[in-house]
This record gives structure tokens, sequence and C-alpha cells, in this order.
């Protein structure tokens, strides 16, 4: 991967969201995408912090790449993570006192994603700065998009409001807003993402041949 | 099948070679047929609200499954009668008292049906590996999202076209909440309470309630040998014993089985829902052991949980052990050598 220069940035982004989606396409970071999404607001603040520290720490990484010694590569990694978590974590406890009191726990968490350590280790350690932040911010809004869809229709469905609002004033399905709803939630949309994945590749093969 | 195939040519074909005229849809049909004298009771004493619920959970169960089919493009198996026989059994678990209209309640058999048949059953694979029992998960997801609407139960009343009954409590209700002497006062007598736990003649569920009818259907089921008399047997025994030696209030050994054994779910749930083949261990063995852990699961919600009632959350708990329990009671293989006695003749 020294060739850093031929990877298109555009692509880069869209690899994140679309082909390598954190929740629907890795099933990675399940744990926060389930506790944190029930309702609107605690899951896009969570999917900003998740984007911010992504691509804080594939930009550092990157420019440390080649100072960085190969066999302790991951304590530095870490280091590097809950670093820029714990910018994060005070910032939100100083700007969203009443959010961080709900989700500090899950904040503090974000060192332990899986996503954010193989970004670290795959791309950002033998990548240049631009496409590191480019593959940073791709994952990132990836994350960011799962987790503000999940939390939608979490929200709308267990709650029947959005963003703390009140939309719908029938009996929601309280199920959704309950653990066991978030994973019911994040199943049908992980159906429901790869069901238009796998139709628009046999559009764009049909379209090929 | 093969009798229309020429018959003077030699046919090549693996096993099995004899086959039964038991048919799935033969078999789920005659659960339906079972399953009717208990409905048919539920409708007698909960009017005709009783028949409309099991009507739309049938009829939605079907819709969603032909919907299924025809989204995935697969060949239509509606025909096969599973989802007929997962929507009765939705139906017959639901309370009467959901046929509502203000406040709303009518969508909730309709999603338990979708989250039934497309859910549990299609998206797990389709009849045959769906691991817990659609219906239970239906009711159960109906039970956690509506914990009100759910738990209305109108009290039962012989009026075919009563529309709107008292509420009261079930049984259960009231043996949790009040004890069993509230219970002997409002049913009188102690062979009183047994009459009306036996014929249907209480608040509960719509198909739950008539132990009698269920006794019927599922003595059907043994004589014609869809089911075996393993986990019922297992299930009831085990709850009997736990609800006799812990059941009565301070002393052990005071409890009353038989109370337990006729009310809530117990019954329908023992004999048609734990019985389920796809959910349940196929090792006789195995089925002892998962009808006693029902059992015991059933009692403990009951006596120390938060639900009066246990029973589907303990048969769907019991049917994510169903598969590990048929791969620890697994039968020897005839002529089989155990690995260990293998090496050391070598």
């Amino acid at each position: 991967m020294s060739q850093s220069t031929t990877i298109n940035i555009k692509d880069q982004i869209l690899n994140g969201i679309v082909k390598e989606n954190t929740i629907f396409k890795l099933a990675l970071s399940l744990c926060p995408s389930i506790a944190v999404t029930n309702n609107l607001k605690n899951g896009v603040l969570m999917g900003i912090a998740v984007l911010f520290v992504q691509v804080m720490v594939n930009i550092t990484i990157s420019l440390l790449r080649n100072v960085i010694q190969p066999k302790v590569r991951l304590p530095i990694f870490m280091l590097v993570i809950s670093g820029w978590v714990t910018v994060t974590d005070m910032t939100m406890a100083a700007t969203v006192p009443d959010v961080y009191k709900q989700m500090g726990l899950y904040i503090q968490l974000i060192v332990a994603f899986a996503s954010i350590l193989a970004r670290a280790e795959m791309f950002a350690s033998k990548n240049k700065f631009i496409p590191s932040m480019a593959d940073g911010i791709g994952m990132g809004i990836g994350f960011l998009f799962a987790l503000t869809v999940i939390s939608f229709f979490r929200e709308l469905l267990g709650k029947g409001s959005l963003w703390g609002m009140p939309i719908v004033h029938t009996k929601p399905v309280l199920m959704f807003i309950l653990p066991a709803g978030g994973f019911f939630a994040v199943g049908i949309l992980m159906a429901f993402f790869n069901w238009i994945d796998a139709r628009y590749m046999k559009k764009s093969s049909h379209a090929a041949h | 099948m093969e009798a229309t195939k020429k018959e003077h040519q030699l046919i090549v074909s693996v096993s099995p070679h004899v086959k039964t005229d038991e048919t799935t849809s033969r078999i789920m049909w005659s659960v339906s047929l079972a399953l009717l004298p208990a409905a048919l009771a539920g409708v007698y004493f909960f009017g005709l609200r009783a028949l409309f619920i099991t009507a739309l959970c049938i009829v939605s169960s079907a819709v969603f499954e032909q919907l299924y089919f025809r989204m995935v493009g697969k060949k239509s198996a509606v025909g096969d009668g599973s989802a007929f026989l997962t929507g009765l059994l939705l139906g017959m678990n639901m309370p009467a008292s959901l046929w509502s209209f203000s406040p709303f309640t009518v969508h909730v058999p309709v999603i338990a049906s979708f989250v039934a048949v497309v859910i549990t059953k299609q998206l797990f694979g389709g009849l045959g590996f769906n691991v817990f029992n659609p219906a239970l998960i239906g009711r159960a997801f109906a039970l956690i999202s509506w914990p009100k609407a759910m738990t209305i139960w109108s009290e039962p009343t012989a009026a075919f076209l009563a529309m709107d009954a008292k509420t009261t409590a079930t049984p259960l209700g009231i043996l949790k909440e009040e004890g069993v002497v509230k219970l002997l006062e409002v049913f009188g007598d102690k062979m009183s309470l047994y009459m009306h736990l036996l014929t249907g003649n209480r608040a509960g569920s719509i198909g739950e309630t008539s132990a009698i009818a269920i006794l019927i259907g599922g003595l059907f089921l043994l004589y014609r040998g869809y089911i075996t008399w393993h986990i019922p047997v297992s299930f009831l025994g085990t709850a009997a014993v736990i609800a006799w030696v812990f059941g009565g209030k301070g002393a052990l050994f005071t409890g009353d089985p038989i109370v337990h054994l006729i009310s809530g779910g117990m019954m329908l749930g023992a004999w048609f829902m734990a019985t389920d083949y796809v959910t349940s261990p196929s090792v006789r063995k195995g089925q002892i052991i998962f009808g006693i852990g029902c059992g015991f699961l059933t009692m403990l919600i009951r006596l120390k949980g938060g639900y009066p009632e246990g029973v589907m959350f303990a048969i769907l708990i019991m049917n994510c052990f169903a598969p590990i329990i048929d791969r620890g009671v697994k039968s020897k293989v005839f002529g089989a050598v155990k690995q260990n006695t293998a090496k050391e003749n070598k």
C-alpha cells in the first residue's frame, strides 16, 4: 500500500460509508450502537464523537508513521486513541452535560472501538496525510450515518418522537427502546442495506455486460 | 409419487426408500384440528371478539407469509398450514380485549403476526430452521411492546355477542398479588375454583383457559403419535412438584399443584408450544431434560419473578438450549466404539 498517491480521495471516503460501513457491513462496535441509540440526539452526538476521534487518530498516526517503532506500534496507537478520546470526553462533559450524563461511559469506551484501532493499523500507519484523513472521514461518516438511521427508527417507533419532540400520538412499540429492540432494529436495517447493495451490484454488473 | 413413474423401469434413488404418507402439511392441519376444542371454548367464553382476534392473527400470518415468499421470489408454501397454525396459536395466546377501537389495539395482533412469521420464522430460513417458537416470539414481542393492552383480561361471559365485558385479573394474577385466600374468596370454595379452571370459565388468553379442551387436543395428538408424552409429562410433573414444595406460604410442601397446573398458559404451553418439533430436542432423553427445564423456569418466574405467568419465557429460554441438549444426549451409534477406548486398544 505504498502507492498512496494513486488512492482516490472520493473512493476512500465512500468506502467507509458504503463498502466497509462499520456497523452494517463489518458488524463492529455493536455494543455502543445498541446502547446509545434509543434516541436520535444521543445517536447523532455519539456518531459525531466517533467521527472526530477517527479523523484525528488517523491524522496523528499518519503523521507519526515514520517515527513509530513497529514493535511497539499497538501501545502507541492506543495511547493516541485514548488521548483523543479524552479530549472528546472532556469537551462533551463541558458542552452538553445533560447528554453526557446518559452516555459518558460510552464516550470513554470509544477507546476500545475495534474500527478505530483497525483503521489506524491497516490504513493510517501506511498512508500519507490526505488519504488517511479521507479514510477517517469516510469511516466516521459511515458510523454517524448508521447510528443516525438506527436511532431515528428506534426513537420514532419506540417513543413516537424525534429529537425529544413528539411526532406520533398512537401507542408506540415500546420494544424498540429496549436493548432487545436495538438488536431488532440493527438486524433489520443491516438486512435492508445488504439487500439494496445486492440489487445495486446486480444492476451494475448487468450494465457492464 | 414413485408409482406414477414407469413401473418396469429400474429406478435408482437415494434413501429414504420407504416413505410414510405423513407430510408436514398433514401434521400442521392435525395440530390445528387438535387446537380447535380449546379455541372454541375461548370463543364460547369470550364471545365474538375472541373469534375476530384469532381470525385476524391467522389471516395476517398467511398474508405476511405469502408476501414474504413473493418478495424473495420463492415458491409459495402458505398451503402447508404452518402459517395457519402459527396464527391460530398466536391468536389463542392473546387476550380477547385486544379487539377494541378506543383505545385502538387491533394493530397489535397484526404486528405480532408479522414478527412471528417473517422475523422469527422466515428470516431464520423458513419452516424447520427457526430457533424459537414463532407464535411465542410474536406474543413476547406484543407483551413487551404493549404491556398494558396485552394484560387487560375480560371476564368470561358466555354471551356470544358481548363486545365489552368487565375486566378482571387472571387467577394467577390474583394468586401473585393477593394470595391464595383471595383466590378462594373470588371463586367460592376449592372445588368451584377447580371447576372454573378446568372448564375455562376464567379470565385469561383466548385459548389457554379451558384445561379440559386443551387436554382433549393433547391426547388426540398423543394418540395419533404426533407428539410423545416426554415433554408434556416432564414439564407438568416438574412444575407440579415445585408448586407443591415451594408454592405454599411459609412452610414447605403446602402448595397447591393443581391450581398451578390448570391455570395460566401451563396446559397450552406444555401440550402445544413446548412440543413444537423444530424448537424442541428430538431425542427422547433430551425431551425430558427440556420439559424439566421448562417446568422449573415457569415456576421460578411464577413464584419469584415479576410476571404472574412464566410459561412463555420458560419455553423461549429452553428453545435456546434445544440444540445443545440434543448434542449432549446424542445416542451412541450402533457398533461405534468410544474414541478413547479405541485408542487404548491400539
